[in-house]
């Protein structure tokens, strides 16, 4: 592969669902195209219902497009695979295994010995600040927690490129604040490349190098803008001029796609 | 009272014996009080009395044992059968769409019907009272297992592909824990009926048993022996479940609320 070409390529990928009972196919996804390359944090942005997850889908194996393709490094996508990590907005964590098996539960099904499992997910349960809950259940987990805990099993993976799915969506604004800050941090240090789907805006922006902005349904990429904005970043920089011009003018253009919905 | 508050743990063990104190009581004044007469209903006395010689004199432990052997072989033996076919007919669909409409219809057919046939195939020994039970709850492992196994929550499965895991991986790592803990309650709940069943099948051409000695006690109506035979089932089936439910909490303790 040479360094010109995309990590990840969406090549005019659609999505048509078939009618329920006999009524009229719906059209989830107009053809998308989108290139992501190595090391991008690309938010996703888009109005609720607008084909966004369902794109992320595609991209994860979980989904089918009904016509185009997805590369990954370029070799078409055919399902899901530990190349493409996920976090997912409902909270997945598997309930009879611990936060560490969670964590090892990919390096497990690849027969990784258990001495190199267990670094691997010491030095995860370190970075996502889980040290001393090891041992618990998803159940005595808050939200934050567990979505950590989902953050470090796709990554103790060492996926090509994480796809997260509002994954803080469920959670308060403090924690949602602190999660966001965590992700970036994780990003600035080893520049995993991310497709981040949300349609909370400041989140768009706070972690991202490019947002790319998604209409109403049926989805396309309506804007794709890039963020200038200095790293490492604090979280006050989302009182920055910069911030703010750069919310106002992605609040105008998701402003007339949510009209068109609600 | 309020509405679904909880209550606390020495009052509930308190409530629960009340009922059982309110119960013999009324059973005593019914029967001491000479309201019923005594052909129709011991009275609690003279059922303990009765129990007693069944045991001292009539080797009831044996008919005892008999019984439990019984359910537990039939039971098992349904289990070892029933719970992998329906783990199978849970995942994968083209074997649930082979097995199912037989099984369903199989379901419904009465057990109990089957004992004269099984008498003719099987003879009266011990392989046509494990049969019966066999056939009265392998057909509701099997679905109730499907439905368990089937009804996996889907984000889960999802998680597991996207972390690698192969088809055999979702089902030895995914659906067989996430139903683990639902299964070993189905099971709890179909040793239940499986008491029902043998007791059905000692009833007709038996030489021992719990069942057995029921009708035996009738040809006598003593039904002092009746009740206290009736009770021991009882007795037997709360401290199975109680095993059941410890079990189980041990197992599982990630299920508990």
């Amino acid at each position: 592969m040479s360094a010109l070409t995309p990590k990840l390529v969406i090549d005019r990928v659609t999505r048509i669902f078939s009618g329920v009972r006999g009524g009229p196919p719906t059209q989830a996804l107009m053809p998308t195209s989108l290139a992501v390359e190595d090391n991008d944090f690309i938010t996703i942005l888009g109005p609720s219902g607008c084909g966004k997850s369902t794109l992320l889908r595609i991209v994860a194996g979980l989904d089918h497009p009904s016509d185009g393709k997805v590369l990954l490094d370029g070799a078409r996508v055919t399902g899901p695979g530990a190349d493409r990590g996920m976090v997912f907005q409902s909270y997945t964590l598997f309930p009879w295994l611990t936060v560490r098996e969670n964590i090892c539960f990919g390096l497990r099904e690849r027969g990784v010995d258990a001495k190199r499992q267990d670094e691997i997910a010491s030095y995860w349960i370190g970075k996502v600040g889980l040290a001393g809950f090891e041992h618990h259940y998803p159940k005595m987990l808050s939200g934050g927690m567990q979505q950590r805990t989902a953050i470090a099993r796709a990554l103790a993976n060492d996926p090509k490129i994480l796809l997260l799915d509002e994954p803080f969506g469920a959670l308060d604004n403090q924690t949602r604040a602190l999660m966001q800050e965590l992700l970036l941090g994780l990003w600035e240090a080893d520049r995993k490349t991310i497709l981040f789907v949300t349609h909370d805006i400041e989140e768009a922006i706070f972690m991202a190098n490019r947002v790319v902005v998604m209409s109403a349904r049926p989805g396309r990429i309506k804007a794709d803008v890039t963020v200038r904005l200095p790293h490492p970043r604090h979280y006050t920089i989302k009182t920055t001029p910069e911030f703010s011009a750069l919310k106002a003018q992605l609040t105008e253009e998701i402003r007339v796609e949510a009209l068109k919905v609600a | 009272m309020k509405p679904l508050v909880p209550v606390g743990r020495a009052r509930k063990v308190a409530l629960g014996v009340g009922f059982f104190v309110v119960f013999v009581a009324l059973w005593s004044v019914a029967t001491l009080g000479g309201f019923v007469s005594k052909t129709f209903l011991a009275d609690p006395i003279t059922m303990l009395r009765e129990g007693y010689l069944l045991f001292a004199q009539h080797g009831f432990a044996k008919d005892v044992g008999m019984t439990v052997w019984r359910v537990v072989g039939g039971f098992v033996l349904a289990a070892v059968v029933g719970v992998p076919l329906g783990i199978a007919m849970g995942a994968f669909k083209p074997i649930e769409a082979f097995f199912e409409p037989f099984v369903s219809f199989a379901r419904y057919l009465p057990a109990s019907a089957f004992i004269p046939l099984l008498i003719l195939w099987a003879g009266i020994g011990e392989a046509q009272k494990l049969l019966v039970i066999f056939i009265g709850v392998f057909f509701q492992i099997v679905l109730m297992v499907a439905v368990i196994v089937g009804s996996t929550r889907r984000d889960l499965v999802e998680a597991a592909y996207t972390l690698g895991a192969s088809s055999r991986g979702i089902v030895r790592r995914v659906l067989l824990p996430s139903a683990a803990p639902q299964i070993a309650e189905t099971l709890r709940l179909v040793l239940g009926w499986a008491w029902t069943y043998v007791i059905v099948a000692e009833l007709i051409g038996a030489s021992s048993g719990i069942g057995h000695m029921i009708m035996d006690s009738q040809a006598l109506l003593n039904t002092g022996q009746i009740i206290f035979g009736i009770i021991v089932i009882g007795v037997i089936g709360l401290i199975s479940d109680f095993a059941f439910k410890w079990a189980n909490q041990k197992l599982y303790p990630w299920s508990l609320a």
